[in-house]
């Protein structure tokens, strides 16, 4: 069985690889090249694959991994320009990608329990782009 | 492994009626889709394509290069059309249900695909089409010759 859990948050990046020409970077990213940056209201769903629980008949409260997501997610990239304020996106660009990833990254330990395990993770950077990252 | 899904819009109109059956027949199985001069839909489409990080740009896919492919092989050929009267694929007997105008679509990038991505990676994966938000449709492009 599969659950899933929904949140938000706004925050604003640039898309320029470093080792790319401007050229490159404008062709490959667009406007999201802009060096001054600009934003999203990013909606994040995680979902976790597991069995439920024969007492409580859940997989794992959806309380507590809300908690979970606000307190390894949320509350490190709400509101922040996330180049300059939430590593590693200050070394690697903050593509929908690399969010999903690095999401899965601070996700994984506190999700990963006897009867569930993390599923996927899915980032949208606006609802006509998102990514499903599965791990590795 | 990433998938990474991108929505585009379309609006065109179409009637559903198959010359392989009689009139009634036809109003009976299709019933408002049926009316002689035809509809309109918002179709919303999502094209989701897999592969792995370019390390160097953090993208599985350029969407840009998504974006043109869609474009030239979807949208300027849907939008705003009548499906039936100025699609060759529904000009027979092929009723452009949106179960075959996802097939039709599918084939289109999968035709493609190769122009707009050259290396192994990325793959398309799927297409859904949402002919309303309430009746979706969707395709494995594996499964599409």
């Amino acid at each position: 069985m599969i659950i899933t859990r929904k949140v938000e948050f706004s925050a604003s990046h640039v898309c320029r690889a470093p080792g790319l020409s401007d050229e490159e970077n404008e062709r490959r990213f667009g406007t999201a090249a802009n060096p001054h940056g600009h934003g999203h209201n990013y909606v994040l769903e995680v979902s976790l694959e597991g069995e439920p629980d024969p007492v409580t008949g859940m997989v794992l409260d959806l309380k507590e991994l809300k908690e979970i997501l606000n307190r390894e997610v949320v509350s490190l990239y709400d509101h922040r320009f996330l180049n300059y304020e939430v590593p590693p996106f200050d070394k690697v660009v903050p593509t929908t990608e690399n969010i999903a990833r690095d999401v899965w990254g601070r996700l994984q330990r506190h999700l990963n329990r006897d009867g569930h395990r993390l599923h996927s993770v899915r980032v949208y950077e606006t609802p006509d782009l998102y990514v499903d990252y599965f791990g590795e | 492994m990433f998938l990474v899904t991108r929505r585009y819009q379309f609006a065109a109109s179409h009637r559903l009626h198959t010359p392989q059956l009689s009139e009634e027949a036809n109003q009976r199985l299709y019933g408002k889709c049926n009316y002689p001069y035809g509809h309109g839909h918002n179709y919303v489409v999502e094209v989701s394509a897999r592969g792995p990080l370019d390390e160097a740009t953090g993208c599985a896919l350029s969407v840009p290069d998504l974006d043109a492919l869609v474009r030239r092989e979807v949208l300027e050929v849907f939008a705003n059309r009548n499906l039936n009267a100025e699609i060759p694929v529904f000009e027979g007997d092929l009723v452009p249900t949106s179960e075959n105008l996802s097939v039709e679509i599918c084939r289109r990038l999968k035709r493609h695909w190769h122009e707009a991505f050259p290396g192994a990676w990325p793959k398309l994966e799927l297409i859904r089409i949402a002919e309303t938000p309430r009746n979706i449709f969707e395709v494995d492009a594996d499964e599409i010759a």
